[in-house]
């Protein structure tokens, strides 16, 4: 997604518009006609999770959530759309589902013949993608072979998934600037956010309060130039962008938590330390923080018969390397101690991803840490190992 | 010339998750719990390979498995597998037949490099079924033998009975352009062959360890005294390739099982030259 100043000149002042609350009806309608399936955020079950979307009523007007290690609530405060942070979805639900069928077999004669599902690709479009899952995004695009990465140099193949792939390249994707950091947040610290820096179509900041709600529209691409070309809106004017400027300040100021700087090369040099130890006393290998994960991508296979045994699926569901049986050869598991899956996890996250895809594979959304049952904090876990260097 | 045999490695099939099917065309009964399978595509096209690659093998409604590929890989229209029944796939490999199928994707991973080894000695360690990955490589070897200087297998097994490719190995070791060296752990009374360790066979085998590149195919215990033998004799971890085993789900690095440290072993491995992964091999359950 490229930025071209022709979009630019053809928007009206500093590119960016304004838009009010029926311009977010007139987006979704404009999605829906151009043939997207729009999905955000909405309320279902006590949590925010990402829903297809029939119209702006569907978002979550006037909720926030509260979240700490082990603790996520939903409090009426405000009346924002995008008030809340990250929920315990992220997007990789849609871009690579939790099951997928890789391909169907059919016993015949001697042999079987094997298909691959059809190649029909939903199209989404993403409302509310925030910057860490921006970044969680381009992380998975390195992990999945859409972009090319200075990562560890691979063999003589480099793969593509195509599913992946072209769901991603179909998408529209439509950020929003947070105005409000949760509690387990840590994206500045991470680079990722709280502003979305790239790699989106539309991007919204929500300006609320003093007896106005409406929100700042930046293009990112000549396909969201379309769009927002078709909107009900005004050039947004200096006070504009200095308040959408001052909202994601605040959202930086009010980080809930900090990694600590360069965790690859910590954890690298600690790889028996102690607190690995300490940490799996607690641990309850239970895979939370990896299905909550925005850049966790590890899957296994199950094979499915019929009662005929003639007819064969193969299904491809999300992993977890907190199992046991994630590691196993011939003769047991690699990582038999909760001590060692942690350490896998958090060291893979931070540290060897870096060996891998040339970025770090967290993007400090939190979720880990307010999803973990007994609240494993991974910048606490960093931390405390940083500091018994300290004592060195 | 011999590059242009080999190369380009083939694209995978058009999605590499999906199997083609292969018709068993021979079965060769090894030593105990190991069976060779001789596989031609149902669709005719021809299969190439590098020495040390593996393919995911799938038995129809069972499941699939990561074996290497133990055949010749000037062969195009011919592989072949040799596999050890462990599990719930290999078991139900045993039980088919010439004239089943197969489901086979790839071939994936990193191949053993030969050129290095290019005007050297060339040393290969290896045991019991840890032959049949390395016999790809030891026969493009002799295929290249004027590239070399001397050529020594060091083979070891628990027994006398489970000497793998026996037939292979005594042919080998008529030849006057190698050594191979074969021990066992344990042999019956009136055995006059070697019995000890392959770390062992290292030990005494001729060749210039300042001018020699050894491949190294053991189960991952059994990687550890071999390398040290090698050192003791002066090899160093920049010319000693090892290769590894963990569980594998995709073989084309989506799939995050094969983890070791910051290195996928389908994709990075299953080969790797020692210096590079020395310092997680040390690390436990990495």
């Amino acid at each position: 997604m490229e930025r071209t100043g022709t979009v630019k000149d053809r928007l009206a002042g500093n590119g960016k518009a304004v838009v009010g609350i029926e311009g977010l009806d007139a987006l979704i309608a404009a999605l829906r006609d151009d043939g997207y399936a729009v999905i955000g955020p909405r309320v279902r079950d006590g949590a925010v999770v990402y829903d297809p979307l029939d119209s702006p009523a569907d978002l979550p007007w006037g909720w926030i959530d509260e979240q700490d290690g082990g603790r996520y609530r939903l409090v009426r405060e405000g009346e924002a759309a995008f008030g809340h942070v990250v929920g315990p979805q992220s997007w990789k639900t849609y871009l690579y589902p939790p099951r997928q069928t890789l391909w169907t077999g059919r016993r015949d004669g001697p042999g079987f013949t094997v298909s691959a599902p059809d190649g029909a690709v939903p199209r989404y479009a993403f409302l509310g993608v925030r910057g860490c899952e921006l970044a969680a995004m381009a992380v998975q695009d390195r992990v999945f072979g859409v972009t090319p990465h200075g990562g560890r140099a691979v063999g003589e193949q480099q793969f593509t998934d195509s599913g992946y792939a072209a769901r991603r390249n179909a998408a529209f994707l439509i950020a929003v600037n947070c105005g409000r950091a949760g509690g387990t947040c840590f994206c500045a610290s991470m680079g990722t956010g709280p502003k979305a820096a790239g790699g989106y179509d539309l991007a919204l900041t929500e300006l609320v309060g003093d007896g106005r709600h409406e929100f700042l529209v930046e293009v990112g691409s000549e396909k969201g130039a379309a769009v927002l070309e078709r909107l009900p809106r005004r050039a947004a004017e200096t006070r504009d962008v200095d308040a959408a400027e001052r909202a994601v300040e605040r959202a930086r100021t009010h980080m809930g938590r900090t990694m600590v700087e360069d965790p690859a090369s910590l954890l690298a040099r600690n790889l028996e330390h102690p607190r690995w130890d300490e940490v799996a006393a607690r641990c309850l290998s239970c895979a939370n923080c990896t299905m909550v994960c925005p850049t966790c991508f590890c899957t296994t296979v199950e094979d499915k018969t019929d009662l005929t045994g003639d007819h064969v699926e193969r299904w491809r569901r999300w992993d977890s390397c907190f199992t046991v049986d994630f590691s196993y050869i011939h003769g047991g598991a690699i990582r038999q101690s909760a001590r060692s899956r942690y350490r896998q996890w958090m060291t893979h996250k931070l540290s060897s991803w870096w060996e891998q895809f040339g970025t770090s594979g967290c993007t400090g959304c939190g979720r880990c840490i307010t999803w973990c049952p007994v609240g494993i904090d991974i910048t606490e876990e960093a931390q405390a190992i940083k500091n018994s260097e300290g004592r060195g | 010339m011999d590059a242009a045999i080999l190369s380009p490695v083939p694209a995978v099939a058009v999605d590499p998750m999906v199997p083609r099917p292969f018709r068993i065309v021979r079965r060769v009964k090894e030593v105990d719990g190991c069976f060779t399978l001789h596989l031609r595509s149902l669709d005719g096209r021809p299969y190439a390979f590098k020495p040390g690659q593996f393919n995911m093998l799938y038995v129809f409604g069972v499941g699939e498995v990561a074996i290497s590929v133990s055949g010749d890989c000037r062969d195009l229209n011919r592989l072949v597998h040799t596999i050890r029944e462990v599990g719930t796939v290999t078991r139900a490999m045993a039980q088919l037949k010439v004239g089943d199928t197969i489901g086979v994707r790839g071939p994936f991973g990193n191949p053993w490099p030969i050129e290095p080894a290019y005007g050297h000695d060339v040393l290969f360690v290896t045991g019991t079924v840890g032959l049949a990955p390395l016999r790809p490589l030891v026969m493009e070897v002799l295929n290249r033998r004027e590239h070399f200087g001397k050529v020594v297998v060091c083979y070891g097994s628990r027994g006398t009975h489970d000497i793998l490719y026996e037939t292979l190995l005594h042919q080998w070791r008529g030849r006057f352009d190698m050594q191979v060296h074969v021990t066992v752990h344990s042999a019956p009374a009136g055995y006059r062959g070697r019995v000890g360790s392959v770390a062992g066979l290292v030990k005494i085998a001729r060749f210039d360890p300042e001018q020699t590149v050894a491949y190294v195919c053991r189960s991952e215990t059994m990687t550890r005294p071999a390398v040290q033998a090698l050192y003791e004799r002066g090899v160093t971890a920049d010319r000693i390739y090892v290769t590894l085993e963990r569980n594998m789900k995709c073989g084309v690095g989506f799939c995050g099982h094969c983890q070791m440290g910051g290195s996928f072993m389908c994709k990075d491995g299953p080969v790797y030259r020692y210096d590079t992964i020395e310092h997680v091999f040390s690390v436990r359950e990495l």
